[in-house]
């Protein structure tokens, strides 16, 4: 709006392929005034074509034209012809101005001053108008904040229509609108939104998230609210956007995450692209928070097999050091399954057609897989190599930055990098680059074989590369460094210039790895200086033959006369190198060289940069004794001819992968804004039980998206005739506990070795919990006193105790706060009650004082909240000790439909029902406090449930099997009714009582 | 995520603009105009370019240059890949993918990057579901539209866009059921100068296109599925039952799609099905030279190599040349020094050859590499490979629809360096 009026007209003037010419009337202006709906706001848009109408006379009239400027008329024509068509009764009239208005839109011209005419539009019944109308509005709304009010209501009328399209098209024009002043509305249509029943318009209302979030941030706690809930949400449709929402908005909360993380696992292959790639990123970055590397002790694993081959001399020395690590700690690196869950559902994606995809899951493995497993990618990568220019150019940066770290991965498919002379030339310069990234002792000489093919290129820029590479091959593998030297020096009779130039720097690098043999190279060199003109190469000359003057006596104090002749014509840089040269000389050769190095230095004392004048003068003091000269001078030949460490030709993708790869930012390799860092893998575990789900089992879905799963079967998931253990999500059951690893590597009985040692790994102390998982309550078992300075502390898992599915796996905590070693710690003469039986955990042999182990026995509570009575011995005393079981702990959640659910609840009415009011307390007003201490209260599955006010949970008891319904139903107020149903009346009692009190609390 | 679109004709005007946040100037683009500048050609062009406030990442396409502005971290190849659907729809949609056709159907294409992004994140991109919501335009449609007054906006809202099989729209009803299936391979090869093979894989395609009713659920077989080394798949198959059975079964998109591409594995050995004997050598002093080509079929299993082409890109020096070709014809442009030779097909009885003088630039140093040669080829009713299509099956569907399977073997970046 800032270019002149006239301008501004005339920039609007090509507006449709026909004018409508129409004899000028002044009926623009009263049109709009008459128009029913803006009758109260068309004040200012008719104050403003007047306006315009006026301003129009004056310039007009400077113009040498007539007043009546065709040009100019016909734009003011345009527009009222415009409004007029938009204010007929014929919506292909209407239709016929929108599609010139989008046009004009389209080609970057201004039509905000059809807003009103456009915007009366918004509830026309055509479908092409409303949808050009909406067109128009989200582009202009910002600058029409008054006018685009005016829209609002039409929008808001549309959240309540019953067509589920129409409710979800309603929400991103309402959300797209940039009106700070509908925030509010907003962020209420997003609410119900996040629980309509049809999960597109969930989905409408995930992407209106970031949309609303970025027009005002204080809305952000909200907003988080509808996250968590929406990440809940178990359809894949869902699941890309909110994960996108979840990115842009809170990107740190990845607490949010575990409760999800599972089902994104599962879901992942299902839902669409785009969605791929945003959480597979999400969860690499979740991972490398969660898990231990899986490379920290893989010796253990891959019995070295893997490692001389794929490892470079770098990660051999951390692998050392890790190994040194874990055998201080005795501790195994066993793959939590939620680890191996992720890398083996993103495993089919490599197969995607998707760039990006593949890009994504490429990216997961180089950060997130044991080293052996890496290897996976290379195939998919390199297919990508056949894509599109602009793809092969990211997929090569990338490949770029894994080869360095992950050679051999690449190693088979080096002639996919060779190049043709038809690549463009960025992309030649990057599989250059992977090339030498790839050159070992075996496969150098076809490399360089290659190399001498480019090297005739008639792209020069090309060329200068594949010298560089030269070089690099030769700093890197010792073998040929003769071989690329003598190449290289075949070079400096080429005819262009460039590449003399460019292997003259090279030359340079290498020649300083071993200068004595080489001083033919040098004399070679010196003749060059007559006729390259290449000021890096002349400065490179320079510098080689001052360093090396001893080599060449004779030669170089020739070469500084002819440089002092020339030096007034110089670039700088080889001034510089002049100066440098001749005070070498002077120091080892004065008698020859003393009044050139004069020469030179007193023109440098004039020189125009203060750089050289600088440079001259401190030399002149330095090197020039004088009786004011200070200590400095004595040591000035050592300053000067001192060992220069050789220069170490490297990639500059080396390191690069600090930053995730396949970002932006890897790509520039700096950071973009809100990028996000990559963390490092911690040291300890954190509690993997954060992840285990109260949610039901995503595949049952409520009914009505049950049936439509049957019409159409899920793909890639696809479960039909097939079985065992595989990818498919449908037939991997998420219990709510952490499967054994069935990883292939270990056999299964080592698992079950392994198991008490997985669990010390993730050290449950009380400390560590994460608050986010507040189920884990810990009772103690022997207090601190009472034990003589052994304390023990028990807590209930919740996971399901291996060998025996009817046993409560209770997790014991034994710390010794003596100052002498606990010997034979055991459970003795266990007395159970009637029925009860009790698994003892494996005898600890002896526990260093200031230790702490943690053990797991699995006790048959026979469904009652009686105490299991047992001894613990250590070699010198015994206590008695008792475990009570909360109620809530004697049963294991299991998952049901709504439909299931309501079926069996009608199987458990009248004494099987419990049903009790209670008040909630203050903090459990939100859903997810409630759920959070109904499940920490008892060991329940969330069940789906229609009704927002209302929450299900269902479980079984685990020593007889008996269901446990939960139904909780908020009121108004922060009343609620609790309804339990389960055979056992007991269970059903006394689990009322806890759960009331967990919520009222 | 993508903030802002902005397609570029190559003389640098900017035709279309699309916002889905706030508006950002125009004078973004100046930016990449600066780095088209610096880049000369147009294919080293950097896809992604940092400014200041946005980061500009672009694709070439036909002439066009789609340029998008992001603001915020987002994974490159995202973007690259949404951009090159958007241009893939655009070719769907109006036959091809230029300046023309985008602005005489400029209405269309912003409806349809409305329905493709929602707030720079893609929505939907299935052409089945686009094509429910924004109807392709023809002819016949047009002229009924003006008539009648209805749109090329469907007003029935695409279910496909609910289920969970997204890219096959739902009533699909034909007449004529019909399932054709190209398979296409493409040797990619350098030849080095005494012609032997330094590099040479077959990368394969799967074109379908499928006219068949209602939902059905295709499954097809091979003969010899083991040849297929790396696949990526369309969404719709399911990569389980390929994992365990090596049969591709999927419920198709309806219309053409790429089923599948795979690679050949590179262990296999590629029968290169052309030879090329060259002699081409430039001397200083006369500033000409020679130039003589001749091209033989090799181990072609009986099939005629058709459709020859070979391009080669001349040194600058070359000012002209003066060939005579004993078949085809071939044209030399002096400002962009290509050479092409249109030759045909080619019979083992009379090998093709190129032969003549070319003239250099007088004074000018002769060129240091003699230019490598480009051919391409086509073998109708073979897959080089060897890849057998065994038999396609169809269930859900009552009907008996007629199938047909192609075969074509073509040269992809097949080039003979000299």
């Amino acid at each position: 709006m800032s270019l002149p009026p006239v301008q501004k007209l005339l920039r609007q003037l090509p507006v449709g392929p026909t004018g409508w010419p129409k004899p000028p009337e002044d009926g623009g202006v009263a049109e709009e005034v008459t128009s029913p709906v803006l009758a109260t706001e068309a004040g200012q848009p008719t104050c403003y074509s007047a306006l315009r109408a006026d301003e129009l006379r004056p310039l007009a009239g400077t113009k040498p034209a007539c007043p009546q400027d065709p040009l100019v008329m016909v734009a003011l024509e345009e527009h009222d012809d415009l409004k007029e068509m938009l204010d007929s009764n014929k919506d292909s009239l209407k239709l016929e101005a929108m599609k010139r208005i989008v046009a004009m839109i389209a080609r970057g011209k201004n039509a905000s001053d059809l807003f009103p005419a456009v915007v009366k539009n918004v509830a026309c019944k055509n479908i092409e108008v409303k949808k050009l109308v909406y067109v128009y509005l989200v582009r202009y709304a910002e600058e029409q904040q008054d006018l685009a009010l005016l829209s609002i209501s039409t929008f808001q009328r549309g959240l309540k229509d019953p067509n589920q399209l129409i409710r979800a098209s309603a929400l991103r024009v309402l959300s797209s609108i940039r009106v700070p002043i509908i925030v509010p509305i907003m962020m209420l249509a997003i609410k119900e939104a996040a629980s309509d029943m049809s999960p597109y318009v969930r989905k409408t209302a995930a992407h209106a998230i970031p949309k609303l979030y970025s027009l005002d941030s204080d809305q952000k706690d909200q907003l988080i609210e509808v996250i968590e809930k929406l990440l809940a949400d178990k359809t894949t449709l869902v699941a890309g956007s909110v994960v996108m929402a979840f990115e842009e908005v809170c990107p740190e909360r990845i607490d949010l995450i575990h409760k999800n993380y599972r089902k994104l696992c599962n879901l992942l292959i299902d839902v669409e692209e785009w969605g791929q790639v945003v959480i597979i990123n999400m969860l690499t970055r979740y991972a490398r928070t969660q898990f231990l590397s899986p490379n920290q002790n893989e010796s253990l694993l891959e019995e070295n097999t893997e490692k001389a081959f794929y490892g470079s001399e770098e990660e051999d020395g951390k692998d050392a050091k890790a190994e040194a690590a874990m055998l201080a700690k005795c501790k195994p690196y066993v793959m939590d399954p939620d680890h191996r869950l992720l890398l083996r559902n993103t495993k089919p994606l490599l197969q995607s057609r998707n760039a990006a995809v593949v890009m994504a899951v490429a990216q997961l493995y180089f950060h997130l897989a044991p080293k052996a497993e890496v290897g996976v990618i290379a195939k998919a990568l390199v297919r990508l190599l056949r894509s599109h220019s602009e793809v092969q150019y990211v997929v090569l940066q990338n490949v770029a930055t894994m080869s360095i770290k992950r050679r051999g991965m690449f190693e088979p498919y080096l002639k996919s990098f060779y190049i043709r002379s038809t690549d463009p030339t960025q992309i030649k310069i990057l599989k250059l680059e992977v090339l030498t990234n790839l050159a070992n002792e075996t496969n150098i000489s076809t490399i360089l074989r290659e190399f001498q093919t480019y090297i005739r290129s008639m792209d020069k820029d090309f060329v200068a590369a594949t010298i560089q590479a030269i070089g690099r091959c030769a700093t890197n593998i010792g073998k040929v460094r003769d071989t690329c030297l003598n190449g290289l020096v075949q070079l400096l009779s080429n005819r262009d210039e460039l590449v003399v130039a460019e292997s003259v720097v090279v030359i340079k690098k290498l020649l300083q790895m071993q200068p004595a043999q080489h001083s033919e190279i040098i004399k070679h060199m010196a003749k060059l200086t007559d006729n390259i003109q290449v000021p890096m190469a002349r400065a490179s000359i320079l510098w080689l033959i001052g360093e090396y003057c001893e080599h060449v006596p004779k030669i170089a104090p020739d070469v500084l006369r002819k440089m002092a002749k020339s030096f007034t014509n110089e670039e700088d840089i080889v001034k510089l190198q002049v100066i440098n040269l001749a005070a070498k000389l002077y120091l080892t050769n004065s008698k020859q060289s003393k009044l050139l190095t004069q020469y030179v230095l007193n023109l440098a004392k004039y020189d125009q940069n203060y750089d050289i004048r600088d440079r001259a003068r401190f030399i002149r003091q330095l090197i020039v004794p004088t009786e004011k000269s200070g200590a400095l001078n004595k040591y000035a030949k050592k300053l000067f001819l001192a060992q220069k460490p050789a220069p170490i030709l490297e990639s500059s993708f080396k390191d690069r992968d600090h930053f995730q790869l396949g970002s932006l930012s890897h790509l520039l390799n700096a950071k973009a804004v809100g990028y996000q860092e990559l963390p490092d893998w911690p040291d300890e575990a954190p509690d993997p039980s954060v992840r285990n789900v109260e949610v039901p089992e995503w595949t049952k879905c409520t009914s009505r998206e049950k049936r439509k799963e049957k019409v159409e079967k899920p793909f890639y998931s696809d479960s039909e005739g097939e079985s065992g253990p595989t990818e498919s999500a449908d037939s991997v059951t998420p219990p709510p506990v952490q499967p054994i690893p069935s990883s292939s590597i270990i056999s299964t009985s080592l698992v079950t070795d392994l198991e008490g040692l997985t669990l010390t790994d993730s050290s449950l102390t009380p400390t560590l919990l994460s608050p986010a998982f507040s189920a884990v309550k810990t009772y103690e078992l022997l207090h601190r006193m009472a034990g003589e300075g052994l304390a023990v502390e028990y807590c209930f898992s919740r996971r399901p105790f291996p060998g025996d599915p009817h046993m409560v796996a209770v997790q014991i905590q034994i710390s010794n706060n003596t100052d002498t070693e606990v010997k034979n710690l055991r459970v003795n003469e266990p007395k159970p009650l009637s029925g009860m039986r009790i698994q003892e955990f494996p005898e600890i042999e002896h526990l260093a004082p200031g230790d702490t182990a943690s053990v797991v026995m699995g006790i048959d509570f026979c469904d009652s909240t009686q105490a299991a009575n047992f001894q613990l011995c250590t070699h010198t005393r015994q206590f008695y000790v008792s475990i009570q079981p909360p109620v809530g702990e004697l049963m294991a959640p299991v998952f049901m439909s709504e439909n299931e659910f309501k079926k069996e609840q009608g199987k458990l009415m009248g004494m099987s029902e419990i049903t009790e009011k209670l008040m909630l307390s203050e903090k459990c007003q939100s859903d997810h406090t409630i759920v959070q201490q109904l499940t920490s209260a008892a060991n329940v599955g969330r069940v789906p449930c229609g009704a927002s006010n209302e929450y299900r949970f269902a479980a079984k008891t685990v020593t007889s099997g008996s269901l446990v319904l939960i139904t909780l139903e908020r009121r108004e107020g922060s009343t609620a009714q609790l309804t339990i149903n389960s055979e056992k009346m007991v269970i059903g009692t006394m689990l009322v009582k806890d759960i009331i009190q967990a919520l009222a609390q | 995520m993508i903030h802002s679109l902005f397609l570029i004709n190559c003389s640098g005007d900017i035709f279309l603009e699309k916002h889905w946040k706030s508006v950002v100037s125009q004078s973004v683009c100046d930016y990449f105009f600066e780095a088209q500048e610096k880049a000369i050609d147009v294919e080293n062009v950097p896809p992604v370019i940092s400014t200041p406030h946005h980061y500009l990442i672009s694709i070439y396409r036909d002439k066009i240059f789609f340029v998008s502005v992001i603001q915020t971290e987002v994974p490159p190849l995202f973007v690259i890949e949404f951009l090159h659907r958007v241009a893939d729809t655009f070719q769907d949609y109006f036959g091809e993918c230029s300046e023309t056709a985008i602005k005489d159907n400029v209405v269309i294409v912003y409806e349809l990057l409305e329905e493709m992004l929602d707030n720079g994140f893609p929505l939907a991109t299935e052409s089945n579901i686009l094509k429910e919501l924004i109807k392709p335009p023809t002819i016949l449609r047009s002229v009924v539209n003006s008539i009648t007054g209805s749109s090329n906006v469907g007003d029935t809202l695409p279910t496909g866009q609910l289920s969970n099989i997204p890219w096959r729209r739902a009533g699909v009803k034909y007449t004529n059921n019909e399932a054709y299936f190209d398979v296409i391979e493409e040797i990619d090869a350098i030849i080095d100068k005494s012609g032997s093979t330094v590099f040479a894989e077959i990368q394969g395609v799967i074109d379908s296109c499928i006219k068949l009713s209602g939902m059905p659920d295709l499954s097809l077989s091979f003969m010899n599925p083991r040849l297929l080394d790396d696949v990526s798949f369309h969404p719709c198959i399911r990569f389980k039952r390929w994992e365990s059975e090596r049969v591709l079964s999927f419920i198709p998109p309806d219309g053409n799609f790429r089923l599948i591409s795979y690679r050949v594995s590179s262990q296999n050995l590629v029968a290169i099905p052309v030879y090329v004997k060259h002699m081409i050598s430039f001397k200083e002093n006369t500033s000409s030279g020679r130039f003589d080509v001749t091209i033989g079929p090799k181990q072609n299993m009986g099939k005629t190599v058709e459709g020859v082409v070979m391009t080669v890109h001349m040194p600058k020096a070359v000012l002209n040349m003066n060939l005579t070709a004993t078949q085809g014809s071939y044209t030399f442009d002096p400002v962009t020094k290509v050479l092409t030779w249109d030759v045909g097909k080619i019979t083992p009885q009379k090998l093709p050859n190129l032969k003549g003088m070319v003239n250099l630039q007088s004074g000018a140093p002769k060129p240091e590499e003699n230019p490598s040669l480009n051919i391409q080829f086509k073998i109708q009713q073979l897959a080089i490979s060897g890849l057998k299509v065994n038999r396609l099956d169809m269930y859900g569907e009552k009907y008996k629809p007629f199938k047909g399977v192609k075969y074509i073997t073509k040269a992809g970046k097949f080039q003979v360096r000299t």
